[in-house]
């Protein structure tokens, strides 16, 4: 029983490191790949640049099209909450799983967006199936 | 009794609060000038144009709610603000120029011409003359802007979509294309004739190019010559760390001004210009580092000011309203930066730089700031905490200024009291 108890402790901790280094990274790929479009508060840029926060997909339940986004860019000008942005969003070749899961975590978690974190097994998934 | 007293002081102090709020339209202006409100939540406002009699056409980056892309704004009983307020025209975009009683404006692949009645009404609103068609369009700088010379010739820009025209745009690592088969149809200012219709590419002249996107032009009666803004690239921080710190992609390279004859090249995306070193550098996509010189054959700009602050009209102003340095000078209308992040955004405010005979006979100074709506020295963190973004310029017959917003879409009116 203790034994038990103590492997649960365990788990608990290494979940909790494993989610604070997964937002470490999501921070930093956030900061150097992301922000100079998306802007620091996730605001964007009226009609150049699509806002992350409060954005409707980005919060969303479709992850294979985010994930395809983060990878293979996005230059559609389709309405996204109403809005259409010009600007072109290069694709993200050089990203791991890993790095790309912590990055639509920390997208989906900041600002005003509170949402499910994406993991690394989805993204692997995702990016198998393509 | 002490209660009633309370409640007036009370009503005094929020009655004062509310007239200082609106003080100049919390504009700051120099000395003499005064500022109100003209329209507000027009749509989102481009450039502006103006009638002998002071009727003012707006052309909106999209339809607004009632699918009207072309705003008339007259105001009837002349107290300064508008109060009639029609539209028509169901196409977004950004140009709009009158010149007697034709009326041109652009949606991003065309320019179209109305006529207007002796009353400022359009004459044919739904049946315009399509006076330019088949533009190229492709979403990034595809906005087109447009001016008329006194012969009747209209110059439209044609942005190149694209950032430094690279292989893959705004990707790391990705090549600069040699030589930019972009600048065959868009990156520079075409000449077209401002009342033939129908017109394509092949009845126009590639006026000016290396042009990356200009959205501020207008000619120069003193020089007889064209005037145009340039917006410099973006990013050379992200793609090149190694060569370019945060803080000197913040600096880096100059929004510029170019006085442009027919064939000049301002050498877009080879180079880019320094206003630190006050030269021209090749760009890190065509070889360079940082310091290495190049473009001999280009034009040097003929103002610099500082990056990414995006200025989206320029306006020679003729009138005898303001005082007499501002005679000839231009008027710069910047939309503010986004380029500038991490660091804070700069430039929500119209410049003025004066003109003698043709040329700057002075340093460019900040003429009205403040339409960002946030209090004295807050720095726009993000363009969308903004509450204006200075776009559109026009000057009235009497000599008042007007400045459009592309947010939400105010005019504001700008007049001197002697
Ligand atoms: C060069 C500017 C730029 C960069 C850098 C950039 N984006 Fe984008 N992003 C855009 C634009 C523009 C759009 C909208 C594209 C469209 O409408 O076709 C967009 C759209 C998106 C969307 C879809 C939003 C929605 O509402 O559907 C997501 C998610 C996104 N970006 C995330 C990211 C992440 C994460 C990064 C960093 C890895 C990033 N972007 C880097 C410009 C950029």
């Amino acid at each position: 029983m203790r034994k038990k108890l103590f492997m649960c402790l365990l788990l608990l901790v290494g979940v909790y490191f494993a989610q604070a280094q997964n937002g470490i990274i999501g921070e930093k790929v956030y900061k150097t790949k992301c922000l100079v479009c998306h802007q620091a508060d996730g605001g964007g840029v009226p009609n150049l640049n699509a806002p992350l926060d409060g954005a409707t997909n980005v919060v969303g339940s479709d992850i294979a099209r985010l994930v395809k986004i983060i990878r293979y860019g996005y230059n559609e000008r389709v309405a996204l909450d109403g809005y259409y942005y010009s600007n072109a969003m290069p694709a993200n070749p050089a990203l791991t799983s890993t790095e790309i899961a912590a990055v639509l975590s920390y997208i989906r978690n900041s600002w005003s967006n509170k949402a499910p974190s994406v993991t690394l097994a989805q993204v692997q998934k995702l990016l198998k199936k393509k | 009794m002490k209660k009633q007293l309370l409640l007036m002081v009370f009503g005094c102090i929020v009655g004062l609060s509310v007239v200082h709020a609106q003080e100049n339209a919390g504009l700051k202006l120099p000395a003499g000038f005064k500022a109100h409100l003209f329209a507000e939540n027009i749509g989102q406002a481009r450039h502006i144009a103006i009638t002998q009699s002071g009727v003012i056409f707006a052309k909106l980056n999209y339809p607004n709610k009632d699918g009207k892309s072309i705003i008339r704004l007259e105001d009837k009983d002349k107290d300064g603000v508008a109060d009639n307020i029609t539209g028509w025209a169901n196409y977004g975009g950004t140009g709009i120029y009158v010149r007697g009683d034709n009326l041109y404006a652009s949606s991003d692949d065309a320019v179209y011409q109305y006529k207007l009645d002796a009353k400022d009404e359009v004459l044919n609103a739904s049946a315009p003359n399509t006076i330019i068609k088949g533009l190229l369009s492709r979403r990034q700088h595809a906005s087109k802007s447009i001016t008329l010379d006194p012969k009747g010739n209209i110059y439209v820009n044609i942005g190149a979509y694209s950032n430094a025209c690279q292989e893959k745009d705004r990707t790391p690592g990705s090549k600069g294309m040699m030589p930019c088969p972009i600048l065959d149809s868009a990156g520079g200012v075409w000449k077209f004739d401002g009342l033939k219709t129908n017109q394509t590419y092949v009845d126009g002249k590639r006026y000016a190019t290396g042009l990356r996107n200009v959205i501020g032009l207008d000619w120069n009666t003193t020089s007889n010559s064209l005037f145009v803004t340039q917006h410099g690239r973006d990013q050379l921080n992200s793609f090149f760390p190694a060569l370019y710190t945060n803080e000197q992609n913040a600096e880096l390279p100059g929004e510029t001004m170019y006085e442009v004859k027919e064939g000049d090249d301002c050498g877009w995306p080879y180079i880019y210009y320094d206003p630190m070193q006050k030269k021209k550098i090749i760009s890190p996509e065509y070889g360079g580092d940082g310091k290495k010189e190049g473009g001999n054959n280009v034009l040097d700009p003929i103002v610099a000011f500082p990056a990414h602050m995006a200025p989206m009209s320029l306006l020679f102003y003729k009138g005898d309203q303001f005082p007499a340095k501002y005679k000839d000078g231009a008027f710069i209308a910047f939309h503010g930066s986004w380029n500038r992040a991490p660091l804070p955004q700069e430039g929500y405010f119209v410049a003025f730089i004066p003109f003698k005979g043709g040329k700057p006979s002075g340093d460019w100074e900040i003429f009205a700031n403040g339409f960002s709506g946030l209090p004295a020295d807050t720095k726009v963190v993000n363009p969308r905490n903004a509450k204006a973004r200075p776009c559109g310029l026009a000057e009235s017959a009497d000599g008042a200024l007007y400045v459009s917003d592309d947010s939400k879409g105010a005019i504001f009116k700008i007049t001197f009291n002697k």
